[in-house]
Protein backbone atom coordinates (compact mmCIF):
# COMPACT_ATOMS: atom_id res chain seq x y z
CA UNK A 1 0.00 0.00 0.00
CA UNK A 2 2.78 2.36 0.96
CA UNK A 3 4.64 1.45 -2.24
CA UNK A 4 1.60 2.34 -4.30
CA UNK A 5 1.23 5.65 -2.51
CA UNK A 6 4.89 6.52 -3.07
CA UNK A 7 4.60 5.54 -6.72
CA UNK A 8 1.50 7.67 -7.08
CA UNK A 9 3.24 10.69 -5.61
CA UNK A 10 6.36 10.07 -7.69
CA UNK A 11 4.53 10.02 -11.03
CA UNK A 12 3.02 13.41 -10.27
CA UNK A 13 6.41 14.93 -11.04
CA UNK A 14 6.48 13.60 -14.59
CA UNK A 15 5.50 16.42 -16.92
CA UNK A 16 3.23 16.04 -19.91
CA UNK A 17 3.08 18.19 -23.00
CA UNK A 18 -0.04 20.29 -22.97
CA UNK A 19 -1.96 20.78 -26.16
CA UNK A 20 -2.75 24.49 -26.02
CA UNK A 21 -2.50 27.29 -28.51
CA UNK A 22 -3.95 30.79 -28.75
CA UNK A 23 -3.32 31.08 -32.43
CA UNK A 24 -6.41 30.97 -34.59
CA UNK A 25 -5.24 28.98 -37.57
CA UNK A 26 -6.10 30.29 -41.02
CA UNK A 27 -6.30 26.67 -42.13
CA UNK A 28 -8.98 25.86 -39.57
CA UNK A 29 -11.97 23.83 -40.74
CA UNK A 30 -14.59 26.23 -39.38
CA UNK A 31 -12.87 29.29 -40.83
CA UNK A 32 -12.07 27.84 -44.26
CA UNK A 33 -15.57 26.50 -44.71
CA UNK A 34 -17.24 29.52 -43.09
CA UNK A 35 -19.24 27.03 -41.07
CA UNK A 36 -22.55 28.15 -39.57
CA UNK A 37 -22.95 28.68 -35.84
CA UNK A 38 -24.67 25.39 -35.07
CA UNK A 39 -21.88 23.37 -36.70
CA UNK A 40 -19.20 25.37 -34.98
CA UNK A 41 -20.88 24.86 -31.60
CA UNK A 42 -21.20 21.11 -32.04
CA UNK A 43 -17.68 20.55 -33.33
CA UNK A 44 -16.05 22.74 -30.68
CA UNK A 45 -17.98 21.05 -27.90
CA UNK A 46 -17.65 17.46 -29.06
CA UNK A 47 -14.56 17.20 -31.28
CA UNK A 48 -12.04 19.99 -30.85
CA UNK A 49 -10.59 18.85 -27.53
CA UNK A 50 -8.82 15.97 -29.24
CA UNK A 51 -8.90 17.05 -32.89
CA UNK A 52 -7.36 20.51 -32.72
CA UNK A 53 -4.29 22.26 -31.33
CA UNK A 54 -6.20 23.51 -28.34
CA UNK A 55 -7.57 21.24 -25.65
CA UNK A 56 -9.87 22.65 -23.01
CA UNK A 57 -8.30 20.72 -20.13
CA UNK A 58 -10.32 19.53 -17.16
CA UNK A 59 -8.95 20.13 -13.64
CA UNK A 60 -8.12 16.46 -13.13
CA UNK A 61 -5.69 16.61 -16.01
CA UNK A 62 -3.20 17.87 -13.43
CA UNK A 63 -3.24 14.43 -11.83
CA UNK A 64 -1.22 11.53 -13.16
CA UNK A 65 -1.82 9.06 -14.70
CA UNK A 66 -4.87 10.88 -16.14
CA UNK A 67 -2.63 13.39 -17.88
CA UNK A 68 -0.75 10.63 -19.69
CA UNK A 69 -3.96 9.02 -20.75
CA UNK A 70 -5.28 12.30 -22.15
CA UNK A 71 -1.99 13.20 -23.78
CA UNK A 72 -2.01 9.92 -25.65
CA UNK A 73 -5.62 10.41 -26.74
CA UNK A 74 -5.04 13.91 -28.02
CA UNK A 75 -1.89 12.87 -29.87
CA UNK A 76 -3.69 10.01 -31.56
CA UNK A 77 -6.77 12.13 -32.29
CA UNK A 78 -4.75 14.87 -33.93
CA UNK A 79 -2.88 12.28 -35.93
CA UNK A 80 -6.12 11.09 -37.47
CA UNK A 81 -7.66 14.52 -37.93
CA UNK A 82 -6.69 18.01 -36.89
CA UNK A 83 -9.43 20.54 -37.67
CA UNK A 84 -6.94 23.40 -37.26
CA UNK A 85 -4.86 22.24 -40.23
CA UNK A 86 -7.80 21.31 -42.44
CA UNK A 87 -6.84 23.42 -45.41
CA UNK A 88 -3.42 21.79 -45.66
CA UNK A 89 -5.15 18.67 -46.96
CA UNK A 90 -5.65 17.94 -50.65
CA UNK A 91 -9.20 17.69 -52.01
CA UNK A 92 -8.93 13.91 -52.05
CA UNK A 93 -7.87 13.80 -48.41
CA UNK A 94 -10.59 16.27 -47.44
CA UNK A 95 -13.28 14.19 -49.10
CA UNK A 96 -11.89 11.11 -47.44
CA UNK A 97 -11.88 12.77 -44.00
CA UNK A 98 -15.41 14.14 -44.46
CA UNK A 99 -16.59 10.63 -45.24
CA UNK A 100 -14.83 9.22 -42.19
CA UNK A 101 -16.24 11.94 -39.93
CA UNK A 102 -19.75 11.08 -41.09
CA UNK A 103 -19.17 7.35 -40.62
CA UNK A 104 -17.64 7.71 -37.18
CA UNK A 105 -20.47 9.91 -35.94
CA UNK A 106 -23.17 7.77 -37.52
CA UNK A 107 -21.72 4.59 -36.02
CA UNK A 108 -21.43 6.21 -32.56
CA UNK A 109 -17.69 5.63 -32.60
CA UNK A 110 -17.01 9.31 -32.00
CA UNK A 111 -16.93 11.08 -29.63
CA UNK A 112 -15.25 8.31 -27.66
CA UNK A 113 -17.22 6.76 -24.83
CA UNK A 114 -14.39 7.39 -22.37
CA UNK A 115 -14.64 11.08 -23.26
CA UNK A 116 -18.42 11.50 -23.09
CA UNK A 117 -18.44 9.64 -19.79
CA UNK A 118 -17.11 12.79 -18.19
CA UNK A 119 -17.88 15.42 -20.83
CA UNK A 120 -21.63 14.94 -20.84
CA UNK A 121 -22.07 18.04 -23.04
CA UNK A 122 -20.09 16.35 -25.79
CA UNK A 123 -22.71 13.67 -26.32
CA UNK A 124 -24.31 14.07 -29.74
CA UNK A 125 -28.07 13.96 -29.98
CA UNK A 126 -29.71 12.39 -33.03
CA UNK A 127 -30.43 15.83 -34.40
CA UNK A 128 -26.77 16.83 -33.87
CA UNK A 129 -25.71 13.74 -35.80
CA UNK A 130 -28.07 14.59 -38.62
CA UNK A 131 -26.82 18.16 -38.72
CA UNK A 132 -23.22 16.95 -38.95
CA UNK A 133 -23.98 14.36 -41.61
CA UNK A 134 -25.89 16.80 -43.80
CA UNK A 135 -23.21 19.44 -43.44
CA UNK A 136 -20.34 17.08 -44.23
CA UNK A 137 -22.24 15.76 -47.23
CA UNK A 138 -22.79 19.29 -48.51
CA UNK A 139 -19.04 19.95 -48.23
CA UNK A 140 -18.32 16.72 -50.09
CA UNK A 141 -20.64 17.82 -52.89
CA UNK A 142 -18.71 21.06 -53.26
CA UNK A 143 -15.45 19.12 -53.59
CA UNK A 144 -16.82 16.76 -56.22
CA UNK B 1 13.82 -44.59 -35.27
CA UNK B 2 15.63 -47.26 -33.26
CA UNK B 3 14.51 -45.85 -29.94
CA UNK B 4 10.95 -45.56 -31.12
CA UNK B 5 11.05 -49.11 -32.36
CA UNK B 6 12.29 -50.38 -29.05
CA UNK B 7 9.66 -48.51 -27.08
CA UNK B 8 6.85 -49.63 -29.29
CA UNK B 9 8.07 -53.21 -29.42
CA UNK B 10 8.42 -53.26 -25.67
CA UNK B 11 4.88 -52.09 -25.27
CA UNK B 12 3.48 -54.61 -27.63
CA UNK B 13 5.93 -57.38 -26.80
CA UNK B 14 4.15 -60.51 -27.87
CA UNK B 15 1.25 -59.06 -29.75
CA UNK B 16 3.17 -57.53 -32.60
CA UNK B 17 6.03 -58.68 -34.65
CA UNK B 18 8.94 -56.40 -35.29
CA UNK B 19 8.23 -56.38 -38.98
CA UNK B 20 4.79 -54.94 -38.49
CA UNK B 21 6.12 -52.08 -36.43
CA UNK B 22 8.70 -51.25 -38.99
CA UNK B 23 6.11 -51.21 -41.74
CA UNK B 24 3.83 -49.06 -39.62
CA UNK B 25 6.56 -46.52 -38.98
CA UNK B 26 7.57 -46.56 -42.60
CA UNK B 27 3.97 -46.07 -43.62
CA UNK B 28 3.61 -43.10 -41.28
CA UNK B 29 6.81 -41.57 -42.52
CA UNK B 30 5.66 -42.04 -46.08
CA UNK B 31 2.25 -40.56 -45.30
CA UNK B 32 3.71 -37.47 -43.66
CA UNK B 33 6.07 -37.00 -46.57
CA UNK B 34 3.27 -37.18 -49.09
CA UNK B 35 1.14 -34.74 -47.11
CA UNK B 36 3.98 -32.25 -47.01
CA UNK B 37 4.86 -32.64 -50.66
CA UNK B 38 1.17 -32.34 -51.56
CA UNK B 39 1.06 -28.97 -49.87
CA UNK B 40 4.01 -27.77 -51.87
CA UNK B 41 2.60 -28.88 -55.18
CA UNK B 42 -0.69 -27.22 -54.32
CA UNK B 43 1.09 -23.96 -53.70
CA UNK B 44 2.95 -24.30 -56.95
CA UNK B 45 -0.22 -25.05 -58.79
CA UNK B 46 -1.86 -21.92 -57.47
CA UNK B 47 1.15 -19.86 -58.40
CA UNK B 48 1.32 -21.38 -61.84
CA UNK B 49 -2.31 -20.81 -62.60
CA UNK B 50 -2.04 -17.23 -61.40
CA UNK B 51 0.98 -16.59 -63.53
CA UNK B 52 -0.52 -18.10 -66.61
CA UNK B 53 -3.71 -16.12 -66.06
CA UNK B 54 -1.76 -12.94 -65.78
CA UNK B 55 0.24 -13.70 -68.87
CA UNK B 56 -2.81 -14.58 -70.86
CA UNK B 57 -4.57 -11.43 -69.89
CA UNK B 58 -1.43 -9.47 -70.51
CA UNK B 59 -1.40 -10.68 -74.09
CA UNK B 60 -4.92 -9.53 -74.66
CA UNK B 61 -3.94 -6.02 -73.76
CA UNK B 62 -2.96 -4.80 -77.17
CA UNK B 63 -6.06 -5.97 -78.94
CA UNK B 64 -8.31 -4.64 -76.19
CA UNK B 65 -6.69 -1.26 -75.95
CA UNK B 66 -8.39 0.00 -79.05
CA UNK B 67 -11.72 -0.59 -77.40
CA UNK B 68 -10.81 1.47 -74.37
CA UNK B 69 -12.66 4.62 -75.18
CA UNK B 70 -15.76 3.04 -76.58
CA UNK B 71 -16.12 0.90 -73.47
CA UNK B 72 -15.69 3.79 -71.14
CA UNK B 73 -18.56 5.62 -72.72
CA UNK B 74 -20.97 3.05 -71.33
CA UNK B 75 -20.69 4.36 -67.81
CA UNK B 76 -23.47 5.42 -65.56
CA UNK B 77 -24.07 9.09 -65.05
CA UNK B 78 -22.79 8.84 -61.48
CA UNK B 79 -19.37 7.97 -62.73
CA UNK B 80 -19.27 10.47 -65.56
CA UNK B 81 -16.90 12.73 -63.76
CA UNK B 82 -14.52 9.93 -62.91
CA UNK B 83 -14.51 8.42 -66.33
CA UNK B 84 -13.63 11.68 -67.95
CA UNK B 85 -10.69 11.88 -65.59
CA UNK B 86 -9.73 8.35 -66.46
CA UNK B 87 -9.87 9.06 -70.15
CA UNK B 88 -7.58 11.96 -69.60
CA UNK B 89 -5.04 9.82 -67.81
CA UNK B 90 -5.31 7.00 -70.23
CA UNK B 91 -4.51 9.27 -73.10
CA UNK B 92 -1.35 10.30 -71.32
CA UNK B 93 -0.43 6.81 -70.41
CA UNK B 94 -1.53 4.38 -73.00
CA UNK B 95 1.98 3.93 -74.24
CA UNK B 96 3.81 3.22 -71.04
CA UNK B 97 0.94 2.49 -68.69
CA UNK B 98 -0.78 -0.46 -70.23
CA UNK B 99 2.20 -2.29 -71.61
CA UNK B 100 4.59 -2.10 -68.74
CA UNK B 101 2.71 -1.56 -65.54
CA UNK B 102 5.01 -0.67 -62.68
CA UNK B 103 5.72 -3.69 -60.45
CA UNK B 104 4.64 -1.73 -57.37
CA UNK B 105 1.34 -0.81 -58.99
CA UNK B 106 0.81 -4.46 -59.88
CA UNK B 107 1.43 -5.47 -56.27
CA UNK B 108 -0.98 -2.81 -55.00
CA UNK B 109 -3.72 -4.24 -57.20
CA UNK B 110 -2.83 -7.79 -56.09
CA UNK B 111 -3.01 -6.80 -52.39
CA UNK B 112 -6.28 -4.96 -53.00
CA UNK B 113 -7.75 -8.09 -54.58
CA UNK B 114 -6.70 -10.22 -51.59
CA UNK B 115 -8.44 -7.70 -49.35
CA UNK B 116 -11.53 -7.64 -51.54
CA UNK B 117 -11.76 -11.44 -51.48
CA UNK B 118 -11.48 -11.44 -47.68
CA UNK B 119 -14.38 -8.99 -47.49
CA UNK B 120 -16.42 -11.10 -49.90
CA UNK B 121 -15.78 -14.02 -47.53
CA UNK B 122 -16.63 -11.77 -44.53
CA UNK B 123 -13.33 -12.74 -42.94
CA UNK B 124 -12.17 -9.98 -40.63
CA UNK B 125 -8.75 -11.46 -39.83
CA UNK B 126 -7.80 -12.05 -43.45
CA UNK B 127 -9.03 -8.59 -44.38
CA UNK B 128 -6.92 -7.04 -41.61
CA UNK B 129 -3.89 -9.00 -42.76
CA UNK B 130 -4.43 -7.91 -46.36
CA UNK B 131 -4.85 -4.31 -45.21
CA UNK B 132 -1.51 -4.40 -43.42
CA UNK B 133 0.15 -5.97 -46.44
CA UNK B 134 -1.27 -3.20 -48.64
CA UNK B 135 0.14 -0.57 -46.27
CA UNK B 136 3.64 -1.98 -46.64
CA UNK B 137 3.32 -2.19 -50.42
CA UNK B 138 2.10 1.40 -50.59
CA UNK B 139 4.99 2.49 -48.35
CA UNK B 140 7.46 1.07 -50.82
CA UNK B 141 5.74 2.45 -53.92
CA UNK B 142 8.32 4.01 -56.23
CA UNK B 143 6.77 6.83 -58.26
CA UNK B 144 9.96 7.96 -60.01
CA UNK B 145 9.02 6.52 -63.40
CA UNK B 146 6.04 8.88 -63.74
CA UNK B 147 5.78 12.51 -64.80
CA UNK B 148 5.95 15.09 -62.03
CA UNK B 149 2.25 15.83 -62.32
CA UNK B 150 1.44 12.11 -62.06
CA UNK B 151 3.83 11.76 -59.15
CA UNK B 152 2.01 14.46 -57.25
CA UNK B 153 -1.34 12.79 -57.87
CA UNK B 154 0.05 9.34 -57.06
CA UNK B 155 1.54 10.51 -53.77
CA UNK B 156 -1.80 12.00 -52.82
CA UNK B 157 -3.62 8.77 -53.71
CA UNK B 158 -1.05 6.64 -51.87
CA UNK B 159 -1.26 8.76 -48.71
CA UNK B 160 -5.03 8.45 -48.69
CA UNK B 161 -5.09 4.75 -49.56
CA UNK B 162 -2.53 4.04 -46.87
CA UNK B 163 -4.69 5.60 -44.20
CA UNK B 164 -7.69 3.50 -45.19
CA UNK B 165 -5.60 0.33 -45.42
CA UNK B 166 -4.21 1.05 -41.95
CA UNK B 167 -7.70 1.33 -40.54
CA UNK B 168 -8.76 -1.87 -42.27
CA UNK B 169 -5.77 -3.51 -40.56
CA UNK B 170 -7.20 -2.80 -37.11
CA UNK B 171 -10.98 -2.51 -37.40
CA UNK B 172 -14.17 -4.51 -37.17
CA UNK B 173 -15.80 -5.79 -40.34
CA UNK B 174 -18.28 -2.88 -40.63
CA UNK B 175 -15.47 -0.35 -40.48
CA UNK B 176 -13.31 -2.35 -42.80
CA UNK B 177 -16.07 -2.14 -45.37
CA UNK B 178 -16.56 1.60 -44.84
CA UNK B 179 -12.88 2.21 -45.44
CA UNK B 180 -12.87 -0.21 -48.36
CA UNK B 181 -15.28 2.06 -50.18
CA UNK B 182 -12.97 5.07 -50.15
CA UNK B 183 -9.96 2.84 -50.69
CA UNK B 184 -11.60 1.44 -53.83
CA UNK B 185 -11.94 4.95 -55.23
CA UNK B 186 -8.24 5.54 -54.54
CA UNK B 187 -7.20 2.31 -56.24
CA UNK B 188 -9.37 3.10 -59.29
CA UNK B 189 -7.70 6.48 -59.62
CA UNK B 190 -4.30 4.88 -59.15
CA UNK B 191 -4.96 2.32 -61.89
CA UNK B 192 -6.13 5.16 -64.15
CA UNK B 193 -2.59 6.53 -63.92
CA UNK B 194 -0.51 3.35 -63.80
CA UNK B 195 -2.55 1.34 -66.26
CA UNK B 196 -3.11 -2.37 -65.79
CA UNK B 197 -1.77 -5.47 -67.49
CA UNK B 198 -4.70 -7.58 -66.36
CA UNK B 199 -8.28 -6.76 -67.23
CA UNK B 200 -10.09 -5.27 -64.26
CA UNK B 201 -13.82 -5.00 -63.82
CA UNK B 202 -15.27 -2.02 -62.04
CA UNK B 203 -18.40 -3.23 -60.29
CA UNK B 204 -21.11 -1.32 -58.53
CA UNK B 205 -23.60 -2.08 -55.78
CA UNK B 206 -26.39 0.54 -55.61
CA UNK B 207 -27.45 -0.52 -52.11
CA UNK B 208 -24.37 -0.01 -49.96
CA UNK B 209 -24.02 3.54 -48.60
CA UNK B 210 -25.89 5.22 -51.43
CA UNK B 211 -24.03 3.26 -54.10
CA UNK B 212 -20.49 1.91 -53.90
CA UNK B 213 -17.99 0.63 -56.42
CA UNK B 214 -15.05 -1.78 -56.28
CA UNK B 215 -12.61 -3.52 -58.59
CA UNK B 216 -12.46 -7.21 -59.42
CA UNK B 217 -10.40 -9.49 -61.68
CA UNK B 218 -13.50 -11.50 -62.52
CA UNK B 219 -16.52 -10.46 -64.49
CA UNK B 220 -18.79 -12.38 -62.14
CA UNK B 221 -20.11 -10.15 -59.33
CA UNK B 222 -19.17 -11.11 -55.76
CA UNK B 223 -20.10 -8.31 -53.42
CA UNK B 224 -17.41 -7.29 -50.88
CA UNK B 225 -19.75 -4.89 -49.05
CA UNK B 226 -22.28 -7.51 -48.01
CA UNK B 227 -20.55 -10.85 -48.47
CA UNK B 228 -22.84 -13.86 -48.37
CA UNK B 229 -25.79 -11.68 -47.30
CA UNK B 230 -26.09 -10.32 -50.80
CA UNK B 231 -23.27 -11.99 -52.65
CA UNK B 232 -24.41 -11.28 -56.17
CA UNK B 233 -25.81 -7.81 -55.68
CA UNK B 234 -24.27 -5.45 -58.18
CA UNK B 235 -23.26 -5.18 -61.78
CA UNK B 236 -20.23 -4.62 -63.97
CA UNK B 237 -19.93 -0.92 -64.60
CA UNK B 238 -16.81 -0.80 -66.68
CA UNK B 239 -14.03 -2.95 -68.05
CA UNK B 240 -10.56 -1.54 -67.50
CA UNK B 241 -7.72 -2.78 -69.67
Amino acid sequence: MLVLLVAFIAIQFFPTQRNESDIVARTDFLIVNKSPKDISTILRESCYDCHSNNTDYPWYNKIQPVAWFLEDHVKHGKGELNFNTWDELSDRRKKSKLKSITNQVKDDEMPLYSYTLIHRDAILSDSDKNTIENYMNSLMDILE
Amino acid sequence: MDKQQIIITNLNQNKMKKVRVTTAILAMAFLSLTVMSCRDTKKEEVNDSMNSEMQEEGHQDDSMMDNDNSMMDHNDSIMDHDSSMMNHYNMDNNRMGSNMQNADAKQVVADYMTLKDALVATNKEDAAKAGKKLVSTLNGFNVSSYTSEQQKELKDIIADAKEHAEHIGKSEMDHQREHFKTLSKDIMDLVAITGTETTLYQQFCPMYDGGSAWLSMNKEVKNPYYGSKMLNCGKVQKEIN
